[in-house]
């Protein structure tokens, strides 16, 4: 008798399932897009490492099998920097949410950004902090019903491909928990990026976004990204906002070549002390 | 900081300014996870912004020193105008129960020592240590011998010699410390700041946090007498005992002559090490002194731990100062004068 195996089971520490993510949530989504992306890839496992800070999405390192930190919340980006820096050799991916990566930790995604530190960050967005019972985050689209946005949120939210454009990304994209096949290529793509490379990815969160907005389940909300999103690659970030009940435009948005910081430093450290400079990073 | 940033890519490291506090405190973390050694320095409300990932670091065990070079404060306070009013958050700034070493310089070449010793110490208990400088000590210049490389001592990572298959990455050892795996040498490891268990993996309920915790404070707290260090100036027919740190230290030591100098029996106590604090050293001489003179830059701080561990065996008397300048060694003779009267 054959026993069937999860192809993404490899990647998981299945001891320590079940998982904590409600039915209709999309990180776990994205997390089977992500082992079909090291899968694809062909990273050499023991070189990946994945960093997380606090809250829904942050629980994504816990869950899988590789060096994985589930570090403080919004720190996810320095930490991650920390790393890569003293082991250039490793593949570090930050997975975390918006609450963690664009709230609390928008200061250091946006310097990282800069920086073009060689990291990829996946940023799950589900427009609420999940963990925490569901209160606004700066993504929350105009409108919408939080438990700390009573009346619907006033703020304007950050369009987070925008964000990473400007603040200096290499290669930007945005897909739905709907687009598998796009995600997990578009995180491939993303692990051969050397710099600064973003993916979000919208997500529902039926028990606290989708609930409050009257905006159905898990499955109305992959209805309703099918129905909503529009393909547009290479499409200008400056308009790609999200509102409540528009349409939302997905794509690879940013695809270009930029030092990475590590090859920035070694320039300018190798010109300025030729061969005084002894070589950064590593140990 | 700055001679490290210029020195420091032609010995092979890595220099960084990051945006913040929070962002170098926990880069550090991250780099010693990667596998290198790592320190950050700060001053005032930089320090409040690393205590989350003081906290941190203690709960994942994560190797690391972190130096304060104190000003007055609070707030934004007095850059850059010397104080010791950081001592108690050194020991208690972090939320949650932790314990922690922080050593306390007070000239240049103990700069130098002290912080190869910190390293030293961040390595053997898998503790983050602090070095607690103030402004004067942190600006000071003084000579400083350097030895050779080669004679300096380093207590080496506590890495595993395991195979992946056996190692478990918060598994004590005999001494209660685990060994440690750096990412990317196939032991995919978990770490996280939730309680955890021995496979670091988040355990929520209490015999998860009594098992841990109490290991973690238990790693130094069982390690007191080999952690703990200070220095002593004549002490031995003392009816006073002065006890002062950093470049207070310097000044009282000062008054101490004085003192002698009019034939008053008193001595200097100079904790090296102030956290864990050389609790039983302060039992024994409070059996045989009349009183403690504590002198330090802050309104009372290390005072507390003084007059807990004298126990009301001598009187404590504190003569404390906001910061912005050193005591006047003449104001310590005073106290000095008054406590053996």
């Amino acid at each position: 008798m054959s026993t069937l195996i999860n192809p993404v089971e490899p990647f998981l520490r299945a001891d320590r399932m079940p998982h904590i993510w409600c039915p209709g949530c999309g990180i776990g989504t994205t997390v089977n897009c992500f082992a079909r992306a090291l899968v694809e890839s062909k990273l050499p496992l023991d070189k990946v490492a994945v960093v997380s800070g606090i809250g829904c999405t942050g629980r994504v390192a816990g869950y899988i099998h590789l060096d994985s930190f589930h570090t403080t919340h919004g720190r996810a980006i320095p930490f991650a920097t920390g790393l890569k820096l003293a082991n250039p050799d490793l593949h570090v991916v930050v997975y975390s949410g918006d609450g963690d990566l664009i709230a609390i930790g928008g200061n250091h995604f946006i310097h990282a950004a800069r920086r073009n530190v060689d990291i990829t960050v996946i940023c799950v967005n589900n427009f609420t902090y999940g963990m925490t019972g569901g209160q606004v985050t700066p993504t929350t689209p105009l409108g919408a019903i939080a438990t700390t946005s009573p009346y619907g949120c006033f703020e304007r939210p950050f369009n987070l491909p925008f964000l990473a454009e400007s603040s200096g990304a290499v290669y930007v994209a945005r897909w739905t928990a709907y687009h598998v096949r796009h995600i997990a290529h578009a995180m491939v793509e993303a692990f051969q990026k050397k710099g600064f490379s973003f993916i979000e990815i919208l997500s529902p969160c039926p028990t606290l976004y989708q609930r409050r907005n009257k905006m159905g389940d898990g499955l109305d909300t992959m209805r309703f990204y099918k129905q909503h999103s529009v393909i547009k690659n290479g499409a200008d970030t400056r308009e790609v906002d999200i509102s409540l009940q528009g349409d939302i435009i997905v794509g690879k948005f940013v695809d270009i070549e930029r030092p990475t910081l590590q090859q920035a430093m070694d320039q300018q450290l190798r010109q300025t002390l030729r061969d005084r400079y002894a070589g950064g990073g590593g140990n | 900081m700055e001679h490290f940033a210029s020195r420091i890519p032609t010995v092979g490291g890595v220099f960084l300014q990051m945006e913040d506090e929070l962002a170098s405190s926990i880069a550090i973390v991250g780099a010693a996870w990667g596998g290198a050694k790592v320190f950050t320095v700060t001053s005032g409300p930089g320090f409040s912004l690393m205590m989350e990932h003081l906290g941190y670091a203690a709960m994942t065990e994560t190797p690391l020193v972190l130096v304060d070079v104190q000003r007055g404060g609070p707030s934004t306070g007095l850059p850059t105008l010397p104080g010791q009013a950081d001592m108690m958050q050194a020991r208690w700034g972090s939320h949650g129960d932790y314990e922690i070493i922080a050593l306390c310089p007070n000239s240049p070449q103990e700069c130098f020592n002290l912080t190869i010793d910190a390293f030293n110490l961040a390595e053997e208990y898998r503790s983050p240590v602090l070095v607690m400088m103030d402004e004067c000590v942190g600006h000071m210049t003084e000579k400083v011998v350097i030895p050779p490389a080669e004679e300096i001592h380093l207590f080496p990572r506590r890495y595993t010699s395991l195979p992946p298959s056996e190692y478990l990455p918060f598994r004590p050892g005999p001494d209660g410390i685990p060994e440690m795996a750096k990412a990317g040498d196939g032991y995919r490891a978990e770490v996280t700041g939730l309680t955890h268990d021995e496979h670091g993996y988040p355990a929520m309920n209490w015999q998860a946090q009594q098992k841990l915790v109490s290991r973690l404070v238990g790693k130094i707290r069982n390690n007191v007498d080999r952690i703990t260090r200070w220095e002593e100036k004549e002490l031995e027919d003392a009816d006073v005992a002065v006890v002062a740190y950093g470049i207070t230290s310097r000044v009282a030591e000062r008054a101490v002559q004085m003192a002698r100098a009019e034939g008053l029996p008193v001595g200097l106590l100079r904790p090296v090490v102030v956290w864990p604090f050389p609790e039983k050293r302060i039992r024994e001489l409070a059996s045989r002194v009349r009183a403690f003179v504590v002198v330090e830059m802050n309104y009372g701080q290390m005072v507390h731990e003084v007059e807990r561990c004298a126990a009301g065996k001598a009187r404590t008397v504190l003569l404390g100062h906001g910061g912005g300048t050193v005591h006047e060694p003449e104001g310590i003779l005073e106290a000095i004068r008054e406590a053996v009267a």
